[in-house]
């Protein structure tokens, strides 16, 4: 089948986990992955970020597909089921919220910057070698701290998933994804 | 004498399960599988030969190939 220009964007995102080892304040870059999907699920209703434009989800298809590092599996039932969906979006958000106000409490001065990358949510990993100061408040480094954590938390466990299962298992339970469908159903209720 | 019934295979989608990544859509060489409106994908039983290649691909494992009376 003929590759689109949409066919590379896993080279952005590959990039993107790369630049957070040198450089934290790239990992603002990260949110596109947040609001591109849910503007195209609310304006037109469908999935076409996850159909088309996952650069993660192609990473993944690559890594396990081509490349051949996936047991090629059926994913467990529970991890398919709407339950463990739903209640991961919803773990998801309540760690978002939780990186979001340690994020405000930086911005109001009432705790310090924190230059650690925080893997699946518990592994504190030092970073400050990705931290080179800022001309902006430290708030946005401690921001930028708290996304790549959230991105890299969700790529090893997307690789996880993908070495164990097939290469794409991480879309199953993806909570962006798992969030635009639900946007997608409700919008075709609307209609 | 009865009339003769043509069996072929074809691809069905428990949709009820299906998260709506898209990933079979990538891989059908025939374009006869679509994602309707984000929430489910949407066999054409018209273009489908019962491949598989989505089957495979799936990565929730809820496309079945399956006889399908044409």
């Amino acid at each position: 089948m003929k590759k689109r220009w949409y066919d590379y964007i896993w080279v952005f995102s590959l990039t993107y986990l790369i630049l957070g080892f040198f450089n934290i304040l790239f990992a603002w870059l990260g949110l596109l992955c947040f609001f591109i999907p849910l503007i195209i699920s609310v304006s037109r209703g469908t999935k076409g970020y996850c159909n088309r434009y996952c650069g993660r989800g192609q990473l993944f298809a690559l890594l396990g597909g081509r490349f051949g590092l996936s047991r090629r599996r059926d994913i467990p039932g529970w991890m398919k089921s709407k339950g463990f969906r739903y209640g991961f979006l919803a773990f998801f958000l309540v760690m978002f919220f939780l990186m979001l106000w340690n994020t405000c409490l930086v911005f109001a001065g009432a705790r310090d910057l924190k230059q650690v990358v925080t893997l699946l949510w518990t592994l504190k990993l030092p970073w400050h070698w990705a931290y080179h100061g800022t001309l902006f408040h430290p708030g946005v480094a401690q921001f930028a701290f708290g996304f790549y954590s959230v991105m890299l938390t969700s790529t090893v466990l997307g690789l996880i998933t993908m070495l164990l299962f097939k290469p794409r298992s991480w879309c199953v339970y993806c909570p962006m994804g798992t969030m635009t469908q639900l946007i997608c159903k409700a919008k075709n209720r609307e209609t | 004498m009865e009339p003769r019934i043509r069996i072929r295979r074809s691809a069905f989608v428990d949709a009820a399960s299906c998260v709506a990544c898209g990933c079979c859509v990538k891989v059908c060489p025939l374009g006869a599988i679509s994602v309707f409106r984000g929430v489910a994908a949407n066999v054409d039983p018209k273009k489908c030969v019962g491949c598989g290649k989505c089957a495979r691909e799936c990565p929730a494992s809820v496309i079945v190939i399956q006889e399908a009376q044409a």
